[in-house]
């Protein structure tokens, strides 16, 4: 029952916190280069605006996939704040993105071609890590189910330093933060035309911002998943981290997709499986 | 509800300009003028854009670049017109290869003077846009309604 109202009021509330964030996140960039930068609910008349467009379609696929993305980052979400299980949450994630790509391939654009290439890339550099963040999440709690983690008392993060290292250098990339924003990203307009987004315009295009915004609240939680055994640190933690995120996308420029991808497996390498090898020793060397 | 005035993202191309309009649309973006302040964002995507900043009097090889970027533009959208170039081919009118002005090759809606056109005038040509842009959208989606009600006169008619 409790699952169920959580999964309701994400559905509900996570693309007003999501635009939320995203306005404030403008609003913090700016003040970083010096602007005023744009009002707090620019990102909600942005979707709007898109609402209020002609919807030019390419291909009526197109539009399907897109929707089919939509459906899925929410259901991950969902299952997510339900307290469902991480594995499968992981997979209806991965699967959202697939949709995502087929969508940008159901269109005979190169860039929108470069765009999902550019995207695949990115959902292989991640995929590893968000994996053994979810297995150090099992080490520590011994459950994969959200709501046994975010009910634990232990202090995950004193464990996981590491996987949560590594977990926020690919949170650089499910962000679309500098410098891995390669498939599409929030500032460079200008650079591959648009990417992944290129010939999604109108509503198509509001649609995979308002995923973004449920992917977004997605991540977040994750993050809280760290901290859970504290909910004031917890949330203090995921502020400090989405802050360091801009931080980082404002002072660093983008890298080529070679060393995005070797970034997110280093990542997973050596902060992820150092710090799980570690933690199966100590526990091993415990019992 | 209108909020397509507080988001216009424009689409920026130079149509064989002296560059020096070019300068100064992009220095509408620098921290100096911020015009993201109005939510305006400049996108290199016809297919985002809702605005069409065009510098340059339009020669003979870009000429069906220009109509081609104008048409991939989603309705509602608007054309500002750049400069003394774009708005009658400027110091370049007399060149063999030059069409002689924005609106000989695609529909303008504001002209912005100026040799260069100044940042502030760039933002407030902009702005007129805006107002433009807005009345483009009600009338679309008037539109649509007449269309709409046609089509339900017609099914009643069939009906009956
Ligand atoms: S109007 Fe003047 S500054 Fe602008 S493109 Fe023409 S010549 Fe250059």
């Amino acid at each position: 029952m409790n699952g169920l109202i959580g999964a309701v009021l994400f559905l509900i509330l996570a693309p007003i916190a999501g635009g939320l964030i995203a306005g404030i996140d403008r609003k913090i960039t700016a003040r970083m280069q010096g602007r005023v930068g744009p009002p707090l609910l620019q990102p909600f008349y942005d979707v709007g605006k898109l609402f209020e467009k002609e919807n030019v379609v390419v291909t009526t696929a197109q539009n399907f996939y897109v929707l089919a993305y939509l459906v899925f980052i929410a259901l991950s979400g969902a299952i997510f704040f339900a307290g469902g299980d991480l594995l499968l949450i992981i997979f209806a994630f991965t699967l959202a993105h697939v949709f995502l790509v087929l969508g940008a391939y159901a269109v005979h654009s190169p860039y929108s071609h470069i765009g999902a290439e550019r995207e695949l890339i990115q959902v292989m550099a991640y995929e590893p890590m968000i994996i053994l963040a979810a297995v150090g999440l099992y080490m520590v709690t011994n459950s994969f189910y959200v709501a046994d983690i975010a009910a634990a008392t232990v202090p995950a993060i004193l464990y996981l330093p590491g996987v949560f290292l590594g977990f926020a250098v690919i949170l650089t990339i499910k962000l679309r933060k500098s410098p891995f924003d390669i498939s599409t990203s929030h500032h460079a307009h200008q650079e591959i035309v648009k990417g992944i987004t290129t010939e999604f315009s109108g509503s198509t295009l509001g649609q995979v911002e308002i995923a973004h915004w449920y992917e977004n609240i997605f991540l977040l939680g994750f993050v809280y998943l760290f901290f859970s055994w504290n909910p004031v640190i917890g949330v203090a933690a995921v502020a400090v981290t989405y802050v360091a995120e801009i931080f980082v996308d404002n002072v660093t420029a983008r890298v080529r997709w070679q060393a995005a991808l070797k970034s997110g497996w280093l990542a997973a390498a050596v902060l992820g499986l150092v710090n799980l090898a570690i933690l199966s020793y100590m526990t091993i060397g415990g019992a | 509800m209108a909020f397509l005035k507080r988001s216009p993202w424009i689409l920026h191309y130079d149509a064989s300009s002296c560059n020096g309009c070019d300068i100064e649309v992009l220095a509408c973006l620098t921290p100096l003028y911020d015009v993201e302040r109005f939510g305006i964002i400049n996108t290199g995507n016809p297919k985002h854009a809702d605005i069409l900043l065009i510098t340059g009097g339009i020669n003979s090889q870009n000429r069906p670049v220009v109509r081609n970027l104008y048409e991939q533009m989603p309705e509602p959208k608007v054309v500002v017109a750049i400069g003394a170039c774009a708005a009658t081919g400027g110091i370049f009118r007399e060149c063999y290869n030059i069409a002689g002005g924005v609106d000989k090759v695609i529909p303008v809606d504001v002209y912005v003077p100026g040799c260069a056109a100044r940042p502030e005038q760039i933002i407030d040509g902009v702005v007129k846009a805006l107002s433009i842009l807005e009345e483009k959208r009600e009338k679309m989606t008037g539109e649509a309604h007449t269309k709409e009600e046609a089509r339900h006169a017609a099914e009643a008619g069939e009906g009956t």
